[in-house]
């Protein structure tokens, strides 16, 4: 039995790349060919749509916003939560526990309850449409996430770390940068993976709080299918190109994944 | 840990404080504020009281979006869970395999979820599509856009695609923090298998298999872009879940007294079910 034991992730993972591998079959196909012949490799190979969206702006703009977006919220996040994740794990306060909580409400917060107000809110602070919109709009569920993790990795660094650290002269903040921030920094790593993970793939207020200028590319693939009939090829070959900066920030952070899951609390 | 009093601490929490009560607390202000009024545009409200909350808890549609809603959670987290358990148990342990086998299986983790839902709906299409020709050339009449039940199993099967490598790497994790001396000590007594499994992996995985139930359930309650995508909600109303109802009443038919009313009610179940998860866990921890 142990022989065969390889077979079950063998399996499971074939079955989680058939759907890539269609998505990428039919980015290399024209529309035409993906509608009126079923193959399971391009028959005539093509790179017209992928040559598309790297010379239409309004297709690898979508790229760039989301990547703006992206980014801006990864290190907002992360920046709050890093010093707040600290009080938590080091100090008792008044209502420390329910403030934790009400944090993680945040994140159990439906965002398709939040799509219509989050759009008149940032409509009347003159943000609708902007790339910090996005990027404030995902620290609803970014940062009680990031507080989460983190608070999970500093209560792993024992508290003589700190007291060591201040008997030998260092000020507070010289101890934060110098000393626990390098301790943890394989959680941040992992905090930073998860808001670039969590903010990447949400669209809903990425949706909502955009019209042209900020627009993410996954509400420009919805647009153009919907507006020129379905362009198959170009859908497929947008969609493939979504899936590379996730792979390329899975990649970098391999060696931590498992291990964060584990210390962390994601 | 033991940890000191101080109130000073209130000032490392101020940015995120500052950064999620932006977020949360006006646009919930205004939910609350559609759901106790009626509204004539321009800022005109009429004081409904509780009218738009006895209409939603009345009404039908509510009651067959909630039970869809938890059928199809009900069914995943019954899927994903053992199965994700069962893949964690069975992969390697060091060497190569270990970082293929994460990278791979993270993958679906980190694609968009409308490109989810179009990748799947391209991969289903009994025509075109690969799983719906294949099935379809098998001898079954397989035709997701059209029957309600292959609209249930596509929707269903993209979920356990997506989302089963979290459970995945929560469970391997779990199973990586196991002592080698436990396994020595059990081999020791002649323990079988399952005993192994029974009463030292799946206590050791307590947490974070709480942990994963507790994210699937959420996640899983809130699902909207992927079916969206996939199905629309349909063929008819098969496959809306309460947040694509939820949208349709809120963005399609601008009533937004019921559909504010729903958002409240629906918040409300998730959490609870999420505060009854959050005790059982805290108290695990005290334990432990």
């Amino acid at each position: 039995m142990k022989k065969f034991k390889w077979l079950v992730p063998t399996i499971y993972i074939l079955f989680l790349m058939l759907p890539i591998y269609w998505l990428i079959n039919m980015s290399f196909k024209t529309t035409t060919e993906i509608i009126n012949t079923y193959s399971l490799w391009p028959q005539k190979f093509t790179l017209e749509n992928y040559i598309k969206i790297f010379t239409d702006s309004t297709w690898y703009m979508g790229y760039v916003n989301s990547i703006t977006y992206v980014v801006i919220n990864t290190v907002i996040s992360v920046a709050a939560a890093l010093p707040a994740a600290y009080a938590f794990s080091r100090y008792k306060f008044l209502g420390d526990k329910h403030l934790f909580f009400w944090l993680l409400t945040n994140r159990m917060a439906p965002p398709a309850v939040f799509a219509l107000p989050f759009f008149q809110f940032y409509s009347s602070v003159n943000l609708f449409d902007t790339h910090i919109a996005v990027a404030l709009s995902h620290c609803l569920f970014n940062i009680p996430l990031a507080v989460w993790i983190l608070e999970g990795f500093m209560s792993s660094v024992p508290k003589e770390l700190d007291e060591t650290a201040y008997v030998d002269g260092y000020s507070f903040w010289r101890f934060f940068f110098k000393i626990f921030i390098p301790t943890i920094a394989a959680g941040i790593g992992i905090t930073m993976f998860f808001c670039f993970m969590f903010s990447w793939v949400e669209l809903l207020l990425a949706k909502t709080l955009t019209a042209t200028v900020a627009k993410p590319i996954a509400a420009t693939m919805t647009r153009t299918a919907s507006t020129s009939g379905y362009e198959l090829g170009l859908l497929a070959a947008a969609g493939t190109l979504t899936i590379i900066p996730g792979a390329f920030v899975i990649y970098f952070v391999r060696n931590y994944i498992a291990k964060g899951f584990a210390m962390g609390r994601v | 840990m033991n940890k000191t009093v101080n109130q000073k601490a209130w000032l490392f929490v101020i940015p995120v404080f500052v950064l999620v009560a932006f977020n949360a607390v006006v646009p919930l202000m205004t939910v609350v504020n559609y759901a106790f009024q009626e509204t004539f545009g321009s800022n005109v409200f009429a004081w409904e009281g509780t009218r738009w909350f006895k209409q939603i808890l009345q009404s039908d549609r509510f009651h067959a979006a909630l039970g869809r809603q938890f059928t199809f959670t009900f069914i995943i987290l019954l899927i994903q869970i053992p199965l994700g358990i069962g893949i964690a148990l069975t992969m390697p342990k060091k060497g190569w395999g270990v970082p293929t086998c994460l990278i791979l299986m993270s993958m679906p983790l980190l694609i968009p979820w409308n490109v989810v839902g179009a990748m799947w709906n391209i991969f289903a299409l009994p025509d075109i599509g690969f799983l719906g020709h294949t099935l379809n050339s098998l001898g079954f009449d397989f035709n997701f856009t059209q029957q309600s039940g292959d609209a249930w199993f596509t929707t269903i099967l993209m979920d356990v695609w997506h989302w089963t490598s979290l459970v995945v790497l929560l469970s391997y994790a779990g199973l990586n923090s196991i002592q080698p001396a436990y396994y020595q000590a059990a081999e020791i007594d002649g323990a079988s298998r399952w005993d192994i499994f029974r009463y030292i992996e799946l206590p050791k995985m307590k947490k974070v298999l709480t942990l994963a139930i507790l994210l699937r359930f959420m996640d899983s309650f809130m699902i909207y872009t992927e079916p969206f995508v996939l199905t629309g909600g349909g063929p008819g109303n098969a496959t809306a879940f309460l947040s694509i109802d939820l949208v349709k009443m809120a963005l399609g038919q601008f009533d937004l007294g019921p559909a504010a009313a729903m958002s409240l009610i629906y918040f409300f179940i998730v959490l609870l079910v999420c505060w009854v998860f959050y005790s059982l866990m805290m108290k695990n921890e005290v334990k432990s």
